[in-house]
């Protein structure tokens, strides 16, 4: 295996020193056609379904599937992961919001490849190492995940699905979001600039 | 035909899964292009360096939000029938705050982070099981936050109804401050860019 990928490695790199092939990742598009683009799909959810899209939701049908399947007895006692697990009559995987994150999961890889944008790497400011940029991204997600459970739902679910709908609550969470945001960014800021 | 079809059983829940899955891959191809995989590119909205967050945020709610008015209005789409979110104002409140926090420390949303994982970003794959663990923290703390969790209900409120405004108006008012809020971006991403020398990614 790790000849062959040794293998083509070095095909793609005596490529490109004679000039044949240029894997050069794309630019992003332009933000207001993408806008547009995403409220199409965010429409179609509505006009088909009559919900919007989420994210934070399937993966908190993941945790209480999990905690379910370790402790029944501590998980049917609370109320938070009973709701996803539902009444024991239907699998709670085979769920709208899991199969939708399965597809961004998809859509992403297939757009990103298209693209020459798939790059594994880590993103993070010049002035900070990677071991922190990883603990930091393990907070600000622990951060969000427990944040979004709170407020019912993400940037997804909320701030966006709840927005086009014009959901009193959603519009407060979105400002909040950006209130949060504004007033950390300034702490965090060698992480980014 | 009448919308939202799911509400008027023109298909079952096992179709409504693969159309869960195909919306889901549009939506991760829409986020992929907008350059929703890249934390640098998500976080440089906080330090308006780049204003694509909210560029594309604002215009997909614009279109999705008048193009479900419109439909609603010629009668196609019964809006009573599309879902709202219950609001707790007090929890939203602070898990907004606490979320937007997370979005700047971990560079990701939870959407976004499925597009980065997708596309090679271990930082991402880092900020999911951070998430996930935010999730199972929440989910352990559950009894201890039920209360506030459940506080200041109001019920399925929508601004309009909230302040005695025609829906109309309000969608009207949306477009005017996205305008607004498009106009300030191009406009700050200008100084900043004269400011720092750099052009935007």
């Amino acid at each position: 295996m790790t000849s062959i990928t040794k293998m083509v490695t070095e095909a793609f790199e005596k490529d490109e020193s004679h000039g044949h092939i240029h894997i050069e990742a794309k630019p992003y598009s332009n933000p207001y056609l993408v806008g547009i683009g995403l409220g199409l799909v965010l429409l179609a959810a509505f006009v088909i379904m009559g919900r919007g899209l989420g994210a934070s939701g399937a993966l908190s049908t993941v945790v209480a599937v999990t905690v379910n399947t370790i402790a029944p007895e501590h998980a049917s006692g609370n109320n938070f992961y009973s709701e996803y697990i539902g009444d024991g009559n239907t699998n709670p995987l085979m769920d709208w919001l899991i199969f939708q994150v399965l597809g961004v999961l998809v859509g992403g890889f297939i757009s990103g490849t298209i693209s020459h944008r798939v790059i594994k790497g880590i993103e993070k400011g010049p002035r900070i190492s990677s071991k922190m940029r990883l603990f930091y991204a393990f907070v600000g997600g622990g951060l969000l995940g427990y944040g979004a459970k709170l407020a019912r739902g993400c940037m997804s679910g909320q701030a966006l699905s709840g927005g086009v709908v014009l959901n009193l609550g959603s519009w407060a969470f979105m400002m909040m979001v950006f209130a949060g945001g504004y007033a950390a960014a300034y702490f965090i800021r060698r992480q980014w600039i | 035909m009448n919308a939202p079809f799911f509400k008027f059983d023109y298909f079952n829940t096992d179709v409504s899964l693969i159309i869960a899955f195909a919306i889901g891959i549009a939506f991760g191809i829409a986020l992929e292009k907008g350059g929703f995989g890249r934390a640098t590119i998500l976080a440089s909205q906080f330090y308006f360096t780049n204003m694509r967050v909210l560029k594309v945020m604002f215009t997909a709610i614009v279109t999705a939000m008048l193009g479900l008015y419109f439909l609603s209005v010629i009668g196609f789409v019964d809006l009573s029938l599309v879902y709202l979110t219950q609001t707790n104002m007090l929890p939203m409140v602070v898990g907004g705050l606490v979320a937007g926090v997370g979005f700047v420390v971990g560079g990701y949303c939870p959407g976004t982070s499925m597009v980065a994982v997708a596309t090679g970003k271990i930082d991402a794959v880092v900020y999911v099981a951070g998430m996930i663990f935010g999730i199972f923290v929440f989910g352990e703390m559950f009894p201890m936050v039920e209360e506030f969790f459940n506080s200041s209900f109001m019920g399925a409120v929508t601004i309009p109804s909230y302040f005695n405004l025609s829906y109309g108006l309000v969608v009207f008012l949306v477009v005017l401050m996205a305008l607004g809020a498009f106009a300030a971006a191009e406009w700050g991403e200008k100084k900043m860019a004269a400011k720092t020398g750099k052009e935007k990614v």
